[in-house]
């Protein structure tokens, strides 16, 4: 596969999510599903899939969708399962020649809806090998329902089921490592990446993800401007920051093979990627310090932890 | 032209499945219909039929599979009981709103509490308001008979509805019985290829299933949903018709057992009907004037055609093998007698609770309810409107 990356051509392909949808001005999710739809080559089709959630009920009110493929959404915890019948649907059908065209399958679905109650349905779908794609646009809690926590939620963050109180410094636990749970399925692609530069890590990510044969998951972390609270034109600023204090690192795991896409010179401490955000806002009291010590330990480790897996 | 043979219920529906040759089976193994998929597997792995079988990790999941599966153009099928059937709920109710004629067999089991394999209609009762057609069958004929038409009935264009074809876990699932097969080629030809109007993998009209609908169109689409619903009663009818011209076995929406001039009326759904005409012949050669109403479709409710079919009854025991903890009677005896009660029928009526967890009911019990239906055409119901019929005392 080639991965050339052509900016200007590709933020000309034509829109597979239409505008007029409702989504938040400044949301990642909306940034992640335009930047993964034009990872599809011009004239390729696709039936995309969707669990429940903000992306869900705003893109596909009746009677508008603002979809241009075939589109589906099932409920919140099978979005990996229903993708999974369309998928073998296709097979079926292409093999009794009623199906002539060539058809990928993506689906997208939050930290809830993948992280949490639709994990089991996604492992069913990747351990049986079908042909798709399975795109998380994490942004860390619950957001549809009013930034409940999720396991994919950060340690310490400020969520209306964890909030910070005077006997509480928000969630108590650290994230579900949701890719590495992926590559332990040893399916042939494992993406996990967020909006950088030019969005190449993205576009290249999910082209591999689409025209690999075989399963292939994508995380992609996904600012919300709402749950995380930071004003909107902040987003990158904050995704850089994720990448840079190594909170989120950019790798993939191709056919079992661990590989660490970026490393940055100079690692930053974390507090520059907490104090972006308001549900951070009180580790930064007095009291708290030993908090945020806690939390970059834990970082530390797990970036450790990655770059032995990658043999970096 | 029909052969005899002679197999189990679930062996009827793999012979069945084998002819319709559906598109897609996603599954998950329970007693008692495990060996359904178990069947289709075997004919996948030996080449009999062209179906790819999704080997799913859940019941949930299969729903979910055959909802996507069936959305995009393919003739899809499951099979589950009891609590594989509870743990569907929600993506039943998504598949019947989505319009698609999918079909399931289910293989009636009691839901758990306490966990038990056995017959029992509270599995496919508790699904009752998901918006699925519903088809009970007596025995191993009905169930291959049933299976055969399931389709016709869904697909239609008037209907467009998910369907459970129903039969007794056991009692019919795995007993042998004699039963007639037909010739492939005019069952095939008669099931027909299924042609969606619209669905996901056709590239000329892309489409998008399974919006948010807020209040401006939500109860419009489910008005148009239970149209589909009004209008299987006739379609079924039709469908049946069509069938007996290559069987010559006809099906109406119940089937009625000396009930023409039947005084005392037991309503009954699935096996225990078999037991019931026993009793009924039994009581006929002592003079008493029984009679059986065998429900066959509970979804759509006929509740019109049974209440006349009641009329000339002085009284009727409806009878159901499900509670429904509403501490005043089970699913069929509440729908009946409202129904009964909306046609101004004037018989005595009353609900018994039977054969729960695949308790047995045996020719006495039921010959004993008929002498209690004899009593209280004369002296009232008189506290018996809702009763337990073959508990321990």
């Amino acid at each position: 596969m080639e991965n050339t990356f052509n900016f200007k051509e590709i933020q000309g392909r034509e829109e597979r999510l239409a505008p007029g949808h409702r989504m938040c001005a400044g949301c990642g999710g909306t940034i992640t599903v335009r930047n993964v739809l034009k990872a599809l080559h011009p004239g390729d089709k696709a039936v995309v899939g969707n669990a429940t959630g903000c992306l869900e009920v705003s893109t596909f009110m009746y009677p508008f969708t603002a979809y241009e493929d075939s589109y589906i959404h099932n409920a919140f915890e099978n979005a990996g399962a229903t993708l999974s019948g369309v998928e073998t649907a296709y097979n079926v059908l292409k093999a009794k020649g009623k199906v002539k065209e060539d058809y990928k399958f993506i689906t997208f679905g939050g930290d809830g809806g993948t992280y949490d109650i639709g994990l089991q349905s996604l492992s069913g779908a990747m351990e049986r090998g079908h042909d798709m794609v399975y795109v998380c646009y994490d942004n860390g809690a619950y957001m549809n329902t009013g930034t409940q926590r999720s396991s994919a939620t950060p340690m310490y963050a400020d969520t209306t089921t964890t909030p910070a109180g005077k006997c509480s410094a928000g969630k108590p636990q650290y994230r579900k490592d949701l890719a590495a749970i992926m590559a332990a399925h040893n399916i042939p692609y494992v993406g996990q990446t967020t909006f950088i530069g030019n969005m190449k890590d993205l576009y290249v990510k999910a082209e591999k993800a689409i025209y690999t044969p075989g399963p292939a998951f994508l995380n992609v972390m996904s600012p919300c401007p709402r749950g995380w609270r930071y004003d909107a034109p902040d987003i990158m600023n904050i995704c850089k920051l994720a990448v840079e204090t190594c909170y989120w690192p950019l790798f993939e795991v191709i056919d079992g093979r661990w590989i660490i896409n970026y490393q940055p010179k100079n690692k930053l401490p974390i507090e520059d990627f907490l104090k972006t955000q308001g549900r951070f806002k009180h580790l930064f009291k007095p009291e708290n310090e030993e908090l945020i010590v806690l939390f970059q330990k834990e970082l530390d480790r797990r970036w450790e932890e990655l770059l032995t897996r990658c043999n970096a | 032209m029909s052969t005899k043979n002679r197999m189990s219920g679930n062996e009827a529906l793999g012979e069945a499945i084998r002819q319709i040759n559906p598109d897609v089976m996603p599954a998950f193994p329970i007693t008692p219909s495990t060996e359904v998929p178990q069947f289709v597997s075997n004919m996948i792995a030996n080449g009999q039929v062209d179906t790819e079988f999704i080997p799913v990790e859940s019941e949930h999941s299969a729903m979910s599979a055959a909802m996507g599966s069936e959305a995009a153009g393919a003739r899809t099928i499951t099979a589950t009981s009891s609590c594989g059937l509870a743990l569907m709920w929600e993506v039943l109710y998504v598949a019947a709103s989505s319009r698609l004629p999918l079909a399931m067999c289910v293989v009636n089991r009691g839901l758990t509490g306490p966990l038990n394999i056995n017959a029992e209609h509270s599995d496919s009762m508790g699904a009752r308001d998901s918006g699925w057609l519903q088809i009970y069958a007596e025995n191993n004929q009905e169930v291959y008979d049933n299976m055969l038409m399931a389709y016709r009935i869904a697909e239609h264009k008037d209907v467009r509805l998910p369907i459970m074809i129903c039969q007794d876990g056991f009692i019919t699932s795995h007993a042998v019985e004699n039963i007639m097969l037909e010739d492939d080629e005019p069952i095939r030809k008669f099931v027909g290829t299924y042609e969606p109007e619209h669905y996901l993998l056709n590239a000329d009209e892309p489409m998008a299933m399974g919006p948010y609908a807020n209040s401006p169109f939500c109860m419009e689409a489910k008005r148009a949903q239970v149209q589909g619903m009004m209008n299987a009663k006739q379609v079924i009818l039709d469908v049946a018709k069509e069938y007996a011209k290559i069987s010559g076995r006809e099906y109406g929406l119940y089937e009625g057992y000396r009930l023409g001039d039947a005084e005392y009326v037991l309503v009954c759904i699935g096996s225990a009907c078999g037991t019931i005409k026993d009793a009924v012949d039994r009581m006929r050669e002592s003079g008493v004037k029984a009679g059986l109403l065998k429900v066959r479709v509970f979804r759509p409710f006929p509740g019109e055609e049974f209440a006349k079919a009641l009329e000339n009854a002085k009284a009727v025991a409806v009878m159901d093998r499900a509670e429904s903890y509403t501490g005043h009677g089970g699913p069929l005896g509440a729908e009946l007698m409202a129904a009964m009660y909306r046609n101004k029928n004037k018989a005595e009526a009353i609900n018994v609770i039977y054969g729960l967890s695949g308790r047995d009911l045996t020719v006495e019990m039921v010959c004993g309810l008929y002498d209690q239906l004899a009593d209280i055409a004369v002296n009232g119901t008189k506290g018996r409107e809702y009763q337990y019929l073959g508990l321990r005392e």
